[in-house]
């Protein structure tokens, strides 16, 4: 027995080394998916809605709305190479009390190593102006974008919240003291308007995604902090701006929720 | 007896034969010689006779507001070139005045954007904003659209112009509307015809003078054989714009406070009253205000105040000259076409 287990030792070990050489080497081709988890979060909690949170400006609110747009995402290999997701299958509509709205499926990446995830906040000038017949399931006005369109100003509402805040004035419609921010504005199309698109890059510190056809998609799990767009670089003050609209002020809303995406981590299935 | 009986029963057949034959209109887009190329892409939304037929009714039909009691037609009217005459704001719904004048809608094809202050950048996109404003149609898009679903005269209209669709959806409503629209072309005045050197297209003494005058002092905004350039401009018809800013209201760009877009001055003889605000009842009083009421303020187009003076100098005979020029625009053929108006 003994004998047997020396005699066949070198094998063993000659072919344990080969399967890792061979693992060393082995040929990333095909197609995978990548998601992206989208989690909600106020500040270190995790968002849930009529829950009380304080804002950098010291106001308390509870929350009733957030839904944002997410499209073009890009996909950055660790060699420096970009794919592109294809415009058809780009546009996204996160709401919060939808969970699985807030899971997004990339399809048919090429396998690799993946570093870094690129988006915009809001749907991106050329879809805002796109025939209607090009505006089907979310982008869809009369559809999957009910309460996320303009159709005075025509555009997307890029992101929405609302809730209540003790410190905001009393609304005379709904005699309560809510808050409302829809931010939009693509910048226009012959005419200039404000143009409230902002791009984020999500960057990986320690592992890459490993996109392969064979496993289970990775995941970019990402922290989607509300709290972010009361804050840096300006504090809101509900009390002074309970609303934002179509308005100057909305670029402010917007550079402060342009930092609201960050990377908790990505999981790997492999 | 018998004899006439059979023959008053063929001339009825007859009628109704004809009668079909008039539902069986000509439905082909006009693209007038002295137009340039439309802005509107005809090829993805190509306009049949079922389109049309479904987006006229649409326009007609007081299904599309909150409680079946507004039509986009009332408040555009055929004989007024679909504008809304003598109302200088339009009312909706529950009698609610909106706070702008309901302009013509004609030559749509052309446009890159539509409403005062061009807020809505594609033909497709119009309809769901007046059915969305709550103080027009106060009505949400996704829920006319489960009316027309609902509703088979609808459904029948639907099938024949978008084959192949087992449920209505919003896009090919849209699309509807743009068929209709698109069909809204006005290009048969009598200054038209004299411009294509047509019949009919005869201009008198005091017209001409009026368009010698009308190239020289009023082209630069409403531009070419559309009579607009569509900018927006603040043609000094207010001191401050504190109910309406205008374009600022879509831009939030500070420069576009008070600037409408230049509105085509086509069939102008019949869509009083005049300006974003209604303003004013008649064309003199237009042209008495480009002589002597222009106001001033920050943006003010500096055409309309060139080495330092306000307005544009105009005597009186010039004035009616320029009026009898722009009663040359308004287009017959258009305010009667019997294809347009309801059935
Ligand atoms: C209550 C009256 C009212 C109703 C109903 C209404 N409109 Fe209007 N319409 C207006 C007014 C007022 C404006 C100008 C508003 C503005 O510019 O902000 C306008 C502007 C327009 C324009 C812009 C024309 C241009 O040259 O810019 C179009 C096109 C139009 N309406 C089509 C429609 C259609 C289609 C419907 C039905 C779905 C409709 N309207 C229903 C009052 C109305
Ligand atoms: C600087 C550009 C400019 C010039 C020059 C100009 N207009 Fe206008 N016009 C406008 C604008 C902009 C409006 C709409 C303003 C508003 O409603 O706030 C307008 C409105 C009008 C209207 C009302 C149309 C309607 O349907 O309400 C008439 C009529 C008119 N202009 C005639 C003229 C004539 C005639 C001249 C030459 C004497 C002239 N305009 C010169 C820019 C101009």
């Amino acid at each position: 027995m003994n004998k047997t287990f020396f005699q066949w030792l070198p094998l063993f070990a000659f072919v344990v080394l080969g399967m890792s050489a061979c693992d060393k080497t082995e040929t990333i081709d095909g197609l995978g998916d990548v998601v992206i988890e989208m989690d909600n979060r106020a500040g270190d909690d995790e968002l849930v809605f009529g829950t009380k949170y304080v804002t950098a400006n010291g106001d308390t609110i509870q929350f009733s709305t957030f839904n944002y747009f997410v499209s073009n995402f890009v996909l950055v290999n660790e060699d420096g190479s970009e794919y592109t997701v294809p415009k058809e299958d780009c546009y996204f509509l996160c709401k919060h009390e939808d969970a699985d709205s807030r899971e997004l499926t990339l399809r048919n990446v090429p396998a690799g190593n993946y570093k870094s995830v690129k988006f915009t906040i809001g749907v991106d000038s050329l879809k805002s102006v796109s025939p209607a017949a090009e505006r089907t399931g979310v982008l869809d006005p009369t559809g999957g974008a009910a309460g996320m369109y303009w159709s005075w100003n025509a555009g997307y509402i890029f992101v929405k919240v609302e809730g209540t805040s003790p410190q905001a004035p009393i609304d005379v419609n709904t005699n309560e003291r809510t808050l409302q921010y829809h931010t939009g504005l693509f910048g226009g199309k012959d005419s200039p308007t404000l143009n409230n698109l902002k791009k984020v890059t999500i960057n990986t510190t320690s592992e890459t995604a490993h996109v392969r056809k064979s496993h289970e998609a990775p995941v970019f799990h990402l922290y989607v902090d509300v709290l972010e767009m009361f804050t840096s670089p300006t504090n809101i003050n509900v009390a002074l701006n309970p609303t934002s609209h179509a308005g100057p002020y909305s670029a402010t809303v917007a550079n402060n929720y342009a930092d609201m995406f960050t990377l908790d981590h990505v999981h790997n299935h492999d | 007896m018998n004899k006439f009986l059979i023959f008053s029963l063929l001339v009825v057949w007859f009628a109704a034969c004809n009668k079909e034959d008039k539902g069986n209109e000509n439905i082909v887009v006009f693209l007038p010689s002295n137009f340039p190329k439309p802005v509107y892409n005809l090829e993805l939304n190509p306009v049949t006779e079922a389109g049309f037929k479904l987006g006229k009714q649409l326009f007609y039909d007081p299904i599309l507001s909150r409680d079946s009691t507004i039509a986009c037609a009332d408040c555009h009217i055929s004989f007024s070139a679909f504008s809304h005459p003598d109302h200088a704001t339009s009312h909706g719904i529950d009698g609610l005045f909106g706070k702008r004048n309901a302009p013509a809608v004609q030559n749509l094809l052309w446009q890159t954007a539509f409403f005062w202050d061009g807020g809505v950048p594609d033909m497709d996109l119009i309809s769901i904003n007046p059915i969305q404003n709550p103080l027009e149609m106060d009505e949400s898009p996704a829920r006319v659209v489960w009316k027309l679903n609902r509703n088979p005269l609808y459904q029948k209209l639907f099938k024949a112009a978008f084959p192949g669709k087992d449920s209505i959806d919003g896009p090919q409503m849209m699309q509807a509307f743009s068929q209709f629209m698109a069909m809204l072309v006005s290009a048969n005045s009598r200054y038209d015809k004299h411009v294509r050197n047509e019949q009919g297209g005869d201009l008198n003494a005091s017209e001409i003078a009026g368009l010698q005058l009308f190239k020289e002092k009023c082209s630069t905004c409403h531009a070419t054989d559309l009579f607009t350039d569509g900018v927006y401009r603040n043609n000094g018809i207010l001191s401050e714009f504190t109910n309406d800013k205008g374009r600022f209201e879509v831009s939030s760009l500070p420069d576009d406070i008070g600037k409408f877009k230049t509105p085509s001055l086509r069939n102008v003889a019949v869509t009083q009253p005049y300006m974003h605000n209604g303003k004013f009842k008649t064309l003199e009083s237009v042209l008495e205000h480009y002589a002597t009421g222009v106001k001033d303020s920050p943006t003010l187009d500096p055409a309309l105040k060139q080495h330092g003076v306000l307005g544009i100098p105009l005597s009186q005979d010039e004035q009616s000259n320029l009026i009898a020029f722009l009663k040359t625009l308004t287009d017959e053929t258009f305010i009667r076409d019997e294809r347009f108006q309801q059935n």
